[in-house]
């Protein structure tokens, strides 16, 4: 008999003996409609099994393709930067100043701009010939010595 | 791993997980945060899923652990609101018509039961899964499974029946 082999059923139920089969047997019976009366109150807890298994979860995920930016690459681009900037910077400001062929020529030249060196190195150190005065200065105020040599006189006795 | 493959892969189980999720931790929104924040875990680690012998398992453990975390953190912020220096008196008519539905009551017994026999009673009877499985996803033995199960199912089974004999309290 049907109801009989749900009672047995409902007792394995309870002590964690059913298979996953049976349960299905158990919630077939329950959520069909007609029940024992004295089994009634299963209904709601079988039913309430059935209702929540209908719950969806309906929110979205962001999934983002995780762009792992590959840091090592910033590093070979600014060497290549530097590189770039190295062998520009020499071919710019490179070492052509401009040569004379004529080797008289060239000490022509020199001797001028040497002359040039020294003419304007001589108006500063004119400037600087005041300094004499102080000279001058220092030499007047020998006479403190006299002073000196009087007190020492005084204290010996 | 493109993204399709993925969600074929976690589609069949994704509802699972967000009912395990809202069974432990009770708000809809917290749990719909907890389900994205296990599959958003998946993905970053998409390329080790190959090597997880069993991905619905090994997401149905995650889940735990982390509603657990959540639930443990919200304790230790201590934001629960407990009135319990007042008892209403006469229950509220929505309150009323809830509690006649005698469906919602069975939600209410089984939130108060312990969060190992919830996490069973869910897994088991409305997710159907196995012992073996279930024994998997807590880390639990088969036997502790059984008697867990057979204990919350008594424990529902008894208070149903206090209240289809005496009528809601």
């Amino acid at each position: 008999m049907v109801l009989d082999n749900i009672e047995k059923l409902l007792e394995k139920y309870e002590n964690g003996e059913t298979s996953l089969k049976e349960e299905q047997q158990l919630k077939h019976y329950f959520t069909q409609g007609t029940v024992a009366p004295h089994l009634e109150m299963y209904k709601p807890m079988f039913e309430y099994f059935l209702v929540n298994k209908q719950e969806r979860f309906t929110k979205d995920v962001p999934l983002k393709t995780k762009r792992n930016f590959n840091y090592k690459w910033i590093s070979v681009a600014a060497v290549a930067v530097l590189m770039l900037g190295f062998y520009f910077g020499t071919s710019i400001y490179g070492s052509d100043l401009g040569t004379y062929e004529d080797p008289q020529l060239a000490f022509n030249e020199f001797s001028k701009s040497m002359e040039m060196i020294s003419e304007k190195f001589n108006t500063g150190a004119s400037t600087v010939s005041y300094l004499n005065e102080v000279n001058k200065g220092t030499s007047t105020l020998g006479y403190l010595n006299e002073i000196e040599n009087a007190t020492s006189i005084i204290f010996k006795n | 791993m493109t993204q399709t493959e993925f969600l074929n892969i976690v589609l069949p189980f994704k509802d699972k997980v967000f009912r395990l999720a809202k069974r432990l931790l009770v708000s809809r929104e917290e749990a719909e945060d907890a389900t994205q924040e296990v599959l958003l875990k998946l993905w970053n680690n998409k390329l080790k899923i190959a090597e997880y012998k069993n991905v619905e398992a090994f997401s149905m453990t995650m889940t735990k652990n982390y509603c657990f975390d959540k639930l443990k953190s919200k304790q230790a912020q201590n934001l629960k609101i407990v009135h319990s220096n007042y008892e209403e008196k006469n229950t509220p008519l929505q309150k009323q018509v809830e509690l006649n539905d005698s469906v919602s009551w069975v939600a209410k017994i089984i939130a108060e039961l312990p969060e190992q026999q919830k996490m069973i009673i869910q897994l088991r009877d409305i997710e159907d899964y196995n012992f073996d499985e279930i024994s998997k996803m807590l880390d639990m033995s088969n036997t502790a499974v059984r008697v867990a199960l057979s204990r919350a199912r008594k424990t529902i089974r008894e208070k149903l029946t206090n209240t289809h004999n005496y009528g809601v309290r």
